[in-house]
């Protein structure tokens, strides 16, 4: 079995407050010039064949509509 | 007219679904998710809820259920089917319906009654309650739903409280059989709750479904 991990983040372009709200809230813990924050998903996995992936992004893991997705291989 | 309503691990409206469709159909019966046959029903209604718990995203693993094949098959063969709030979700993702829905602008779960208009311009009192229900195209894709009629409900000016793209609270498909929308019309249809809007909405459906 082979370890992937696959990042999945909202399209760029697209509102994402939970990225704004963390990014909000930082000036007041005091952590100046740091921006553009976006907040999405990892999914950990071990597959048989590593190929399949794009698909199972595809059709499950993400909504490509509204989100992109990269795969790592570990 | 025989409704069946699907009832999901996590669905918490079918109850109320149900009995809407008493109110406005001849007959309705609830159909768990594992069925593969809807039992001969004349039309669907999925409804509102946390569907799998809304694990990954709200409606991606309902869409891969038994229940969902036998919808899609009374999709395509023109019976209406009406998507409730995570039902409208659920025939999102399940490519039923274009769109998305996100998370709320404001982060905030809203519950509250929200004034609706519908393609003949009627404005509808019927309750949202919701944490997911930010309508989202691309915008070729908006003007071409707008310019196809597919725009079946939308907030009226100062109701949009969740952020959705040009107020958009509920569309259909090209065909008009498969219509979905946040807010919650099976809330609306005995006074006791204070609206009957919200059989207008079955009534759209079947109008536009004929």
């Amino acid at each position: 079995m082979a370890k992937a991990r696959v990042l999945i983040r909202p399209k760029e372009g697209i509102l994402d407050p939970q990225g704004k709200a963390v990014e909000r809230a930082l000036p007041a813990l005091g952590f100046e010039g740091i921006g553009h924050v976006h907040v999405g998903r990892m999914v950990e996995l071990e597959a048989d064949d590593l190929e399949q992936l794009g698909e199972l992004c595809e059709k499950l893991l993400a909504n490509p509509l509204i989100e992109d997705y990269e795969i790592q291989p570990l | 007219m025989i409704w069946g309503v699907l009832q999901f691990p996590g669905s918490c409206d079918e109850q109320d679904a149900l009995h809407a469709c008493e109110v406005v159909g001849d007959e309705a019966r609830l159909v768990w998710h594992e069925e593969r046959d809807l039992g001969g029903v004349d039309g669907v209604v999925v409804p509102g809820g946390f569907s799998y718990g809304d694990y990954l995203r709200a409606g991606a693993i309902a869409r891969f259920s038994p229940a969902m094949e036998a919808v899609a098959e009374l999709a395509a063969a023109g019976g209406p089917v009406l998507g409730i709030c995570n039902g409208f979700q659920v025939l999102c993702e399940a490519g039923l319906l274009p769109g998305a829905l996100l998370r709320n602008q404001e982060l905030r779960f809203i519950c509250k009654q929200t004034d609706l208009l519908d393609a003949d311009g009627r404005t509808l009192s019927i309750p949202i309650k919701h944490g997911e229900g930010r309508y989202y195209a691309p915008e070729g894709m908006l003007d071409a739903l707008e310019a196809n009629g597919q725009v079946a409900y939308r907030y009226a000016d100062g109701h949009n409280a969740n952020g959705s793209s040009r107020d958009i609270a509920g569309v259909r498909n090209e065909r008009g059989n498969v219509v979905g929308l946040m807010p919650h019309p099976e809330h609306a249809v005995d006074p006791l709750t204070g609206s009957t809007d919200g059989r207008v909405v079955f009534e759209d459906l079947e109008r536009f479904a004929t």
